[in-house]
């Protein structure tokens, strides 16, 4: 029987450490069962952040053995270790699977495992729909790879262009596997953005304002939002593509009133939002990682927020940068070569900020740093070769060539990749409780930086020269002999870096030195936790007063300062609290979910689906509806544990 | 910057309305599903620009589809009607309005079902015919997902888990069946008016 006290209640405030009685009862409110139940049941975010981490990094190694076997194959010219053939599946799977599912997910990964731990929270807004975004995410990877037990893998390049991809230029099943698997990913990555947005909007600690969240907040919920708007175009794309493939619609077939770039449009629609989906998470890494190594405050926290927000905003208009070639009336390739200019001014705000951060601070020269100041200079560079792209004229010369290439790989690998490296070495103590060896690390920067310039700056020159892109091999006396073996022998140097780090990770997560709390002295709310964080991440939930609740008694901003030791208990099973999204004033105490097999069996029911679709097994995709009607509704039943439920019917 | 909220007095606690996370989350699956109609309304434009006169081969006709229509956006006014009724205790009102908004809403899945039938032409036949089915086809599967909501929120509701303090999943349900009712609306708009605006064609 509910009361009205049920339904109402004062929070109670108390002052509680990590090692009170208090902790030890929400650790029992808050765990996971052990054992394989508890495993596939869990809806914690810190488990699921870390799944994602090394889900994301396993398919980073196989697009990155992709690529290794390409750069033999070109190391050389006439070289005939791979068919031509192979060498189209092979650039096909490592662009799906370094742009879908290393990319993104991998920063899902950090943002899953450090939102509530930075917003002073207990768990995501949805931790059901956390567990099934991962678990729709790896079972879309593995669908899309199991295209290699069919005839033929996806092999028209990652953005998949139409006529080449119909069924009459491309029969077998590998480009249905594509088509059915990105929706699928699509349903995953829209689930993880509602996830955020909503978690933003809601649950964020007492006085965390929204001026006073870290930048890697801003970049999580810009490319969430931007995911909203942008994935319905990709996905529906990809169905539309799979309808003319089985069903004989003609929305790509001229000879029927459809059009061919009706598919480019709605794929770069979706697609340059996506590449800064891709980046702006991962800028908000060093935005809040440079600052430590610095110590000092970012310099213009505000500047660098909105530039998040205009870049997404601008880059829903330049999608047809990508398209310069294809005859468009010259009006259009004006407007969008000018917005795709107008883009580095956000681009450079945020770069000045981090050389300004840096120039005026006291950097401490830890592997982090390395990697963050590395990551600025590659990103200038990938800035500019974009910016050269973004004229007419000179993308007419250079499209399609492996200028491309190089542009492409300086922007995704040195935005996303080395702040994901540099993320990890920082937050390694608070995912494990470990740090990882600063003498390897240094090595592995090394390594790394020069493996990726020898890699990837001749290619500059290779386009320059004229080498188009995605030919599997090339005549000798065409001038780019040498530059192609430094590219090959450059992709061997950046390989060693990473496997460098793997063998970091592996030694520290057994011999690596015990971390404590804080050890770089950062600023932000993780910090203040145990290595690694307890179930339930904060005894008592933190107000908060600044941008820096752990800087505070240096930096002197103000009166007043946060309260971290002292504040809500709400231990009335699994509680947090809501608060409203602008300034932070609490509003409602919410009840959080327990652990839940549901989300994996939504997924087994979502993915039979599927396969039903690709097989044309209709009954499969019947029966699997009705299974995920009947799953939903277990799902979402109404529970007086859930708040959900409470009144007179329950006397 | 520093300035320290006070601390609140009694809190709402649970999924109260507009204070639920899943309010919120559901308008974030309005903002995608209006996107990927958007998408879907833009590849219709697209295709029809593109295709230089002789787009439409049937011109559409309204001796279904208007009252249709109409019987589409009422379901939302008698969902809307039954939703304030929980919110004041009336759990009668609340079975009834839902029941009636399925009513409405199955008969508006029918009465398209009979248009299709209708139609001279199917979704292979050219372009437009493509788009035609598609675009219906997707809300179609929206309207069945909403039916499915409401039947929910019936069983739920007869089992008494709804009353005045506590019926969020009633407000959430209810959010979405509007979204599918309104963009309803832009589809109709699209397919069904536009062609007239073009009257040389016809």
């Amino acid at each position: 029987m509910l009361t009205t006290t049920d339904l109402k209640r004062t929070p109670q405030i108390i002052e509680a450490t990590y090692e009170s009685p208090t902790a030890e009862r929400l650790e029992k409110i808050w765990k996971s069962e052990p054992g394989l139940r508890g495993w596939l049941s869990t809806v914690d975010h810190k488990a699921i952040g870390k799944r994602y981490l090394i889900t994301a990094f396993a398919f980073l190694v196989i697009g990155g053995l992709e690529a290794l076997i390409m750069r033999l194959q070109l190391a050389r010219p006439e070289q005939h270790l791979l068919t031509p053939d192979q060498y189209n599946h092979l650039f096909t799977m490592h662009g799906l699977t370094m742009i879908f599912l290393y990319a993104l997910p991998i920063l899902s990964g950090f943002s899953n495992f450090l939102w509530p731990l930075l917003l002073g929270s207990r768990d995501m807004a949805f931790p059901r729909l956390n567990a099934f975004s991962y678990w729709v995410y790896l079972f879309s990877g593995i669908f899309l790879y199991l295209a290699l037990l069919h005839d033929r893998t996806p092999d028209a390049g990652w953005f998949n262009y139409v006529p080449y991809t119909l069924r009459s230029y491309d029969p077998g099943q590998g480009m249905d596997i594509y088509a059915l698997g990105m929706v699928l990913l699509g349903i995953s990555t829209t689930v993880g953005s509602s996830n955020f947005v909503v978690k933003l909007l809601r649950m964020k600690a007492p006085g965390l304002s929204i001026n006073r969240v870290p930048i890697i907040i801003w970049g999580t919920l810009t490319a969430s939002v931007g995911n909203l708007f942008a994935v319905p175009a990709v996905s529906l794309a990809f169905f539309l593509l799979w309808t003319d493939r089985n069903f004989q619609t003609h929305f790509f077939d001229p000879a029927h009133g459809g059009h061919p770039l009706l598919w480019q449009h709605l794929f770069w629609m979706f697609g340059h939002p996506w590449v800064y989906a891709i980046v702006l998470p991962a800028m908000g890494i060093v935005s809040d990682g440079l600052p430590i190594f610095c110590r000092r405050p970012l310099v213009g926290y505000t500047m660098v927020a909105l530039s998040t927000v205009l870049t997404m905003f601008i880059g829903f208009g330049v999608w047809v940068h990508h398209m310069f070639a294809t005859g468009l009336p010259p009006q259009s390739l004006s407007f969008f070569s000018a917005a795709s200019m107008v883009i580095v001014l956000p681009s450079a705000v945020a770069v000045f900020a981090w050389i300004a951060t840096i120039f005026t601070g006291r950097p401490v020269y830890k592997t982090p740093f390395y990697f963050f100041a590395g990551f600025v200079f590659l990103f200038t560079l990938g800035g500019v070769s974009g910016f050269m792209t973004a004229a007419v004229p000179v993308d007419w010369q250079l499209t399609d060539t492996y200028f491309v290439v190089a542009h492409l790989h300086y922007v995704l690998l040195g935005i996303n990749f080395f702040p994901v490296i540099a993320g990890i070495y920082m937050w390694f103590p608070k995912f494990t409780g470990r740090m990882m060896s600063e003498r390897l690390g240094k090595w592995n920067f090394w390594t790394m930086f020069i493996g990726f310039n020898l890699a990837f700056f001749p290619m500059h020159w290779l386009g320059l020269a004229g080498m188009p892109r995605r030919i599997y091999t090339y005549p000798p006396g065409m001038g780019w002999d040498w530059s192609n073996m430094a590219a090959s022998i450059g992709s061997f140097l950046f390989a060693f870096g990473i496997l460098l780090f793997l063998i970091n990770v592996a030694l520290s997560l057994r011999r690596g030195e015990i971390a404590g709390p804080n050890p770089w002295d950062g600023s932000s709310l993780e910090w203040s936790t145990p290595s690694p964080p307890p179930s339930f991440n904060f005894v008592v939930i933190p107000t908060i007063a600044t941008r820096h609740p752990l800087w505070e008694d240096r930096l002197q901003e103000g009166e007043g300062g946060s309260r971290l030791g002292q504040g809500m208990l709400l231990d009335n099973g699994r509680e947090t609290i809501s608060t409203n999204a602008l300034n932070g004033e609490p509003e409602a105490i919410l009840k959080m979910p327990g652990d839940s097999i549901t989300p994996l069996l939504a997924t087994v029911t979502l993915t039979a689906m599927f396969v039903g679709m690709l097989y044309h097994w209709w009954w499969l995709v019947l029966a699997s509806v009705l299974a995920s009607v009947a799953v939903c509704v277990a799902w979402l039943w109404p529970t007086a544990a859930l708040g959900q439920t409470a009144g007179e019917h329950h006397g | 910057m520093a300035e320290v909220v006070g601390m609140p007095a009694a809190l709402p606690v649970g999924s109260v309305r507009h204070k639920a996370s899943g309010w919120w989350g559901m308008w974030t699956v309005i903002a995608t599903e209006a996107s990927l109609f958007a998408y879907l309304l833009f590849s219709y434009a697209y295709l029809a620009v593109q295709s230089h006169g002789g787009w439409v081969t049937e011109m559409p006709k309204f001796r279904i589809a208007a009252p249709n229509t109409v019987l589409l956006i009422a379901s939302s006014l008698v969902l809307y009607w039954a939703e304030t009724g929980i919110r004041n205790g009336r759990r009668g009102r609340l079975l009834f309005g839902l029941a009636l908004t399925f009513a409405m809403g199955a008969m508006f899945a029918g009465l398209q079902g009979l248009e299709w039938h209708n139609k001279k032409f199917g979704p292979s036949d050219d372009a437009y015919a493509s788009t035609y089915f598609i675009t219906t086809g997707f809300h179609m599967a929206h309207v069945v997902g909403g039916l499915v909501v409401i039947a929910a929120l019936f069983l739920w509701g007869a089992l008494g888990k709804f009353s005045a303090q506590r019926h969020s999943a009633v407000t959430i349900g209810a959010l979405y069946w509007h979204f599918v009712d309104v963009v309803w609306l832009a589809v109709f708009v699209t397919f069904y008016i536009t062609p007239y605006l073009q009257a040389h064609h016809g």
